[in-house]
């Protein structure tokens, strides 16, 4: 195989697992954005929302019966999670929501072990996972990673448009950044922060199963993954989505290429190193420029 | 809901008529109308700190009615409970004849009381516009149009498309009271609207206040320590001690009462 080859093939591939990083990267930034919280179970939740649709899938014979299911699921585990648990630690030391946060994730784990059995089951992808042939070589990147990649970029795009241009959106913002005041001008605010942690665990649960025809579905399977999507978005900045895609991306190729050239082994190990060296130089995040918040 | 006749310079509005309030002090409205907002024996508690201690008083439509005193005197915690922020211990606060303690903050703007909070509360991370759009979302339909705004405070509908955190102190003044127009309110509380901003800047928005009462026959609470601009304007005065009410009368009476001025108001 030809250098360039092999080089495009990475690329692509870097781009196709960024995607699932920016997804849940989005998820995480979503509920920091909407409470500040940085919400550790969220591996755990995309988990079970992905058994959910491995479940449905199973007994329906249908993919996308379980891919809307698990979305469905998410919305409501992500309000579920908030109005229950959440709730009572969002006004506290920040300490306690990410206890909170950890023993959710804990539970979970536990609880779907306990339901779906420790052995990690295979999932189907929504399309092929045989890549595309072109002038003879037959490239990493498949139909099922098209998907992927426009499905995110879709969700990003929708997410965005959302906030920006509706007024539903601008509730939420207003919620976040300034929840008196938003509550003095006749925002719900306890709703907002319900629904961005419902909005945040469908895109998460959307990630899960983008992933799990790759990593398989399992209890912990999914741990590594809420550790590079956590990577992305402080590489974003935590605080906003279009750079959580991007350091989605980044984080994809820089993986990807380590794997390749240097070997997969490396993997966690150059997360990390990007993760320091972007906290090094630049402390807030590669989109934090100049949107300090005043108090 | 009505509003006063919209005047094309509310800026230039005059000074306030004086003795709007009955010569003799009671709480009668200036003519003989219920009050807006009507407070009696309010108490609110910080743990053992009494912060508002058994408050009493009456804003009428069209009418400015000033809390003033000292940092600490109680004004802001006055303000908070009123609108819902605080939990209040005792009395009670009506809201054009109907109790509003224990209704949620969110409920009590919808019924038509506006509270622009101290330090401004503008968003600086939303636009200029989306500030004022987020005052009119809870009416629907109903809130007041944008154009409305604009045209009150020209000054705004230049940075419509700013950030809110690059406005100057007197336009974010602007825009947050801008804001709290937009669900068309009948009674404003507002929260040291001259904090931190020049002579020239204060004056213009005290005279903005005084044209809302007198235009649009909105109901206003001012709290503020800067004494003589308040009064200058305001109809009635009301001094604040530690969370009680020392005095409360027409407001040129108060300005001319110089024991009290000295005592509390320091000028």
């Amino acid at each position: 195989m030809s250098r360039v080859t092999r080089f495009i093939d990475l690329t692509l591939n870097g781009i196709s697992t960024g995607a699932v990083y920016a997804a849940v990267a989005l998820a995480l930034v979503l509920i920091w954005r909407a409470t500040r919280i940085v919400n550790f179970a969220q591996g755990g939740m995309l988990m079970v929302t992905t058994f959910i649709a491995s479940s449905v899938i199973g007994s329906s014979g249908s993919y996308w019966l379980g891919f809307a299911v698990a979305l469905v699921s998410g919305l409501a585990l992500g309000a579920v999670v908030e109005r229950v648990l959440i709730r009572r630690v969002e006004s506290g030391p920040p300490l306690n929501a990410v206890i909170v946060a950890l023993g959710l994730l804990i539970l979970l784990e536990a609880g779907a072990g306990m339901i779906w059995g420790n052995t990690p089951q295979s999932f189907p992808p929504a399309f092929t996972i045989r890549g595309y042939e072109v002038g003879g070589t037959r490239l990493l990147f498949s139909p099922n990673d098209t998907f992927t990649v426009l499905v995110v970029i879709a969700v990003a795009a929708g997410l965005a448009l959302g906030f920006r241009g509706t007024a539903l959106g601008l509730r939420m913002r207003a919620a976040a950044l300034a929840p008196e005041v938003a509550r003095l001008l006749g925002v719900r605010v306890g709703r907002m922060f319900t629904l961005g942690w419902a909005c945040a665990a469908l895109v998460g649960s959307l990630a899960g199963l983008l992933v799990a025809p790759s990593v398989f579905v399992g209890p912990n399977q999914f741990d590594p993954i809420l550790i590079f999507g956590f990577t992305a978005a402080v590489l974003g900045g935590l605080d906003s989505p279009g750079g959580a895609v991007v350091g989605g991306i980044v984080l994809g190729l820089a993986l990807s290429y380590v794997s390749g050239y240097e070997g997969a082994s490396l993997v966690t190990l150059a997360a990390l190193v990007v993760l320091i060296a972007v906290l090094m130089v630049r402390p807030g995040g590669l989109f934090s420029g100049g949107r300090e918040r005043r108090v | 809901m009505s509003d006063g006749p919209m005047s094309d310079a509310p800026m230039s509005a005059g000074p306030p008529s004086a003795g709007r309030t009955s010569a003799d002090g009671t709480s009668a409205g200036p003519t003989g109308e219920a009050p807006a907002l009507q407070i009696d024996g309010l108490r609110t508690d910080y743990g053992p700190v009494r912060a508002v201690d058994d408050v009493t008083l009456s804003v009428y439509a069209g009418s400015v009615t000033a809390v003033l005193g000292a940092n600490g005197a109680g004004k802001t915690s006055l303000l908070r409970t009123i609108s819902g922020l605080e939990r209040a211990s005792a009395g009670s606060v009506r809201l054009a004849g109907e109790e509003i303690l224990g209704v949620a903050v969110e409920d009590i703007v919808r019924r038509g009381l506006a509270h622009v909070p101290e330090g401004r509360g503008v968003i600086g991370e939303l636009s200029t516009e989306e500030n004022l759009r987020l005052g009119g979302l809870f009416r629907g339909a109903r809130s007041a149009p944008l154009s409305e705004m604009y045209e009150l405070f020209p000054a705004l509908a230049e940075r419509r498309g700013q950030q809110a955190a690059s406005l100057s102190g007197g336009e974010r003044q602007m825009l947050s009271i801008g804001r709290a127009l937009m669900g068309r309110p009948r009674v404003l509380l507002l929260d040291e609207p001259s904090l931190g901003l020049a002579p020239i800047v204060v004056a213009q928005i005290m005279r903005l206040i005084r044209a809302l009462a007198a235009e649009r026959g909105l109901a206003v609470l001012l709290v503020e320590q800067n004494a003589r601009s308040a009064l200058a304007i305001a109809d009635r005065g009301i001094v604040l001690n530690l969370g009680r009410v020392v005095a409360d009368e027409p407001a040129g009476a108060l300005a001319a009462d110089e024991g009290l001025r000295h005592a509390y108001l320091g000028f």
